[in-house]
């Protein structure tokens, strides 16, 4: 089971993948995901691969990682 | 000195019991090192192991893990020693390194030799001398060199990320937590980074053993630390004292004045009331109040002073010092700070404490390094101790009286 990483330091708060995985992010007022589980790192469940997939494919910035 | 509140860099007397890395012996001293003895990797992973040292720069991590981390990787690391001092309440670090910069050194030899460094680095902030330190390097070189690099300064600068990004010539900014420097630092090599203070009471261990290191402190906790002490005394200055001595017995010497609460641990650290001075300085009895012992910071509040003041002073400094690099860091520090301040001001918004509570939510975990949660902890411990005061600046005054806007 994968989880979600965000590498703060490159993501500029688009927002992209609050929207293609709402289950696990949501957007801060500045548009920054949150991890909605409160895990720093929130865990991606099996059904939700796909989604996550995408959405790592969809930063621009390559900030969203499965690790 | 980079201390705004005007810390004196000079040793405060201790009782001659917890006199290790200060004891007058050490002091100046040019004599050779052939006592030092060359430990093998598995007897230094045996004296971190069994002696218990943990870091001194703030963190407190165990040094044997982070010892382990870079003996297993496959190539020969680089060992780094952090005196950056980037805490501007801290001066334990430029004490030691005038004081008894050979210990600092042969700390450095010890972890090298056993780790078979490709490079041994002493990277120092700015406002520390170097002479001291430099010449105990000269008179070691035959063993290992040293190199020491003097390096631009910031909150934080000696973040172990930030700190190999300034070694390789890049802005001194913390990197993404995902690949450690104990993986890859300075030169693409494992990195082992440790406070010059841990350095200096491994080079003691390594001479006199983990029994004898353990003599002093509690088991949980043992050893000696240096505390730097600050605020409102009579006497600002570094003391080295037995980890579980208490809190009042620590600041002692340098002559508290009518002391509110204490900052314990820096700026990133938590208050702990004067009503708990008999609070043993460990990681278990400080815990109750959100604190660690970290690089060993008291900063004495005085009954003269706003403690909603001093946090909004502190919280607007932190903001200045993110690396920028964040969102949740750049946006909500300010944001905290701001608030804080309007609290500190007396302005009767009663949304302000749930305000701040709920920036102090946003930001924990939301950044490349601690500095959100560090700065959320200190406010998040200002709103709990002071509670009262928080209550009194909604109503519209202070208990302080301090002359201040309205
Ligand atoms: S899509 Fe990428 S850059 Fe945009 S908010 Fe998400 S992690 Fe940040
Ligand atoms: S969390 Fe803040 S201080 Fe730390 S790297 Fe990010 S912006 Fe810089």
């Amino acid at each position: 089971m994968s989880r979600i990483h965000i590498d703060w330091t490159r993501c500029d708060g688009h927002g992209a993948c609050a929207e293609l995985l709402p289950e696990l992010l949501t957007s801060d007022e500045w548009g920054f995901p949150v991890s909605r589980t409160g895990e720093r790192d929130p865990q991606v469940p099996r059904q939700l691969t796909e989604h996550a997939r995408h959405a790592e494919r969809s930063c621009p910035l390559m900030a969203l990682r499965r690790v | 000195m980079n201390t705004p509140m005007n810390v004196a860099t000079r040793p405060l007397g201790s009782r001659r019991d917890t006199q290790r890395l200060l004891a007058p012996e050490h002091r100046g001293h040019q004599g050779p090192v052939d006592d030092l003895p060359a430990l093998s990797l598995d007897a230094l992973k045996a004296l971190a192991e069994e002696s218990g040292l943990t870091g001194r720069g703030g963190a407190g991590f165990p040094t044997a893990i982070k010892l382990r981390a870079v003996a297993e990787a496959r190539r020969a690391p680089v060992v780094v020693g952090n005196a950056m001092e980037g805490e501007p309440l801290s001066d334990k670090d430029a004490v030691l390194l005038n004081r008894a910069p050979q210990l600092v050194v042969d700390g450095l030899l010890v972890v090298s030799h056993a780790l078979r460094a490709k490079r041994t680095i002493l990277a120092v902030g700015p406002g520390i001398g170097t002479e001291a330190v430099q010449a105990a390097a000269d008179r070691r070189r035959e063993r290992t060199l040293v190199e020491i690099a003097r390096l631009q300064g910031g909150f934080v600068a000696g973040q172990e990320s930030a700190l190999v990004n300034q070694l390789e010539g890049r802005r001194a900014v913390p990197r993404d937590p995902l690949v450690r420097v104990t993986t890859r630092g300075v030169d693409g090599r494992p990195t082992l980074v440790l406070n010059a203070e841990t350095l200096a009471q491994l080079a003691l261990a390594a001479r006199h053993g983990s029994a004898w290191y353990r003599s002093s402190g509690t088991h949980d906790d043992p050893g000696t630390s240096l505390f730097t002490v600050s605020g409102a005394v009579s006497r600002p200055g570094v003391v080295e004292a037995a980890r579980g001595t208490r809190l009042g017995d620590v600041l002692a010497p340098a002559g508290p004045l009518d002391p509110v609460a204490v900052l314990v641990g820096g700026y990133h650290g938590a208050w702990v009331p004067a009503a708990a001075l008999d609070t043993r300085l460990t990681h278990a009895d400080l815990r109750r109040y959100g604190a660690t012992v970290g690089a060993g910071v008291l900063h004495v509040l005085g009954s003269g002073r706003c403690p909603l003041r001093a946090a909004a002073e502190i919280a607007g400094y932190l903001a200045d010092e993110s690396a920028g690099q964040c969102g949740p860091c750049i946006n909500g520090l300010p944001r905290m700070a701001d608030s804080l301040r309007r609290l500190a001001d007396r302005r009767p918004d009663p949304r302000l404490p749930a305000e701040i509570d709920h920036l102090r939510r946003l930001v924990i975990g939301r950044g490349a390094c601690a500095h959100p949660d560090g700065t959320a902890r200190m406010v998040a411990s200002t709103m709990h101790v002071f509670a009262n005061h928080v209550a009194a600046h909604l109503a519209g005054w202070c208990p302080t009286d301090e002359r201040g806007p309205r």
